[in-house]
């Protein structure tokens, strides 16, 4: 089955893991900018990053038949020192041009503080002025609910915003509806000990319905699986979904959001 | 009757599976002494939900297990727990 993974950080997966995705009957692939697992010690470094994803990733996923677009930003993590952190946004305009960038993502809070959130509020902005969509990372566990509620706070003081034009990725039963009412796009992210399950992000779908919702693996240099979005439509079929929800949630779905931006043309 | 239901048919022996696992880990903070921990707090009290009769006791669960707080930290101060510690500024 043909689908789109919508939020990978291949930069931490192997050249086997491109392989089974592809296996997999993965043909798009997107990657968010974040948190490296480790706190560059540059700007250079992500200078060193954001040439990665726009000219190496894609020609590493094209061996496998695999389209690869990406996001830019400064994670939430490394966004703790403003002075950092401006000094790499400059740099992103240099990237816009990219035919593989699609917005700018993930932006977001780690641990809900004031430096992350006026860094958050920047980089809303700069999609503004460029026209462009928005992926948002909110935190984990204990500290998630607060922090989605900040964002969608910090949000909603942008009126020209499009809230369609915005995926609150990593969302969970207590923060899935408030992202749906107030208009954005959610993400639901597979994952082995945190965010969702599997079943429980299908039980989300039976909840809420397939409006505005997708699910990603999001995997990375952690515990994590790169096939958890195929994983999940098998399970979809064993809990009795049929083929036209499956495909909804695999591939129309995500290529609906992601077609905000006008570099997102797939067959 | 029973022994039918596609649901249980496919999930049932995991639930089991996942409710032993909790049960032996609770049997385990006590021989290991560690039912003092402000984490291991937070699952008693978030054990009763699942006895509720409603119909979002995961979102529930989360909810137990969220900072209750709403206030802007001003530096990142403490690690993710899994559950709010109460001592947190
Ligand atoms: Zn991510």
């Amino acid at each position: 089955m043909r689908y789109i993974e919508p939020h990978a950080h291949m930069v931490s997966r192997t050249t086997d893991d491109y392989e089974r995705l592809a296996l997999a009957g993965c043909e798009v692939l997107c990657e968010p900018a974040f948190w490296a697992g480790f706190d560059r010690s540059s700007p250079d470094g992500f200078r060193d990053y954001f040439l990665q994803l726009t000219r190496h990733e894609p020609k590493r996923a094209a061996k496998h038949g695999i389209r690869h677009f990406c996001w830019l930003c400064v994670n939430p993590k490394e966004a703790e020192d403003p002075g950092f952190a401006r000094e790499v946004m400059r740099m992103i305009p240099e990237f816009l041009d990219s035919p593989n960038v699609l917005g700018i993502g993930e932006i977001g809070l780690n641990k809900n503080t004031r430096n992350e959130l006026a860094i958050f509020e920047e980089h809303v902005q700069l999609a503004l002025d460029h026209d462009l969509p928005v992926l948002v990372h909110t935190p984990h566990l204990e500290d998630k609910r607060k922090g989605t509620r900040l964002i969608l706070d910090a949000l909603a003081n942008f009126p020209k915003l499009r809230r369609d034009q915005v995926v609150i990725d990593h969302v969970e039963e207590h923060t899935v509806g408030t992202v749906l009412d107030a208009g954005y796009w959610a993400g639901m992210t597979l994952y082995p000990h945190s965010k969702c399950s599997v079943d429980r992000a299908i039980d989300i779908l039976e909840i809420h319905g397939p409006e505005r919702l997708w699910m990603n693996s999001a995997c990375d240099w952690g515990v994590s699986d790169p096939l958890a979005v195929p994983k999940c439509a098998l399970r979809m079929k064993a809990r009795g979904h049929d083929t036209a929800a499956i495909r909804r949630m695999l591939w129309e779905n995500p290529r609906e959001f992601l077609s905000r931006s006008p570099r997102f043309i797939i067959d | 009757m029973g022994g039918d239901h596609p649901l249980l048919d496919l999930q049932f022996i995991e639930a089991r599976h996942l409710l032993v696992e909790l049960a032996a880990f609770l049997d385990r903070c006590d021989r290991h002494g560690c039912t003092g921990d402000f984490r291991h707090r937070a699952l008693l009290d978030a054990l009763p939900l699942l006895l509720e009769q409603r119909t979002d006791r995961a979102k529930a669960v989360l909810d137990a297990f969220s900072d209750p707080t709403d206030t802007v930290a001003s530096r990142a101060a403490a690690p993710v727990y899994g559950a709010p510690r109460p001592d947190a500024d």
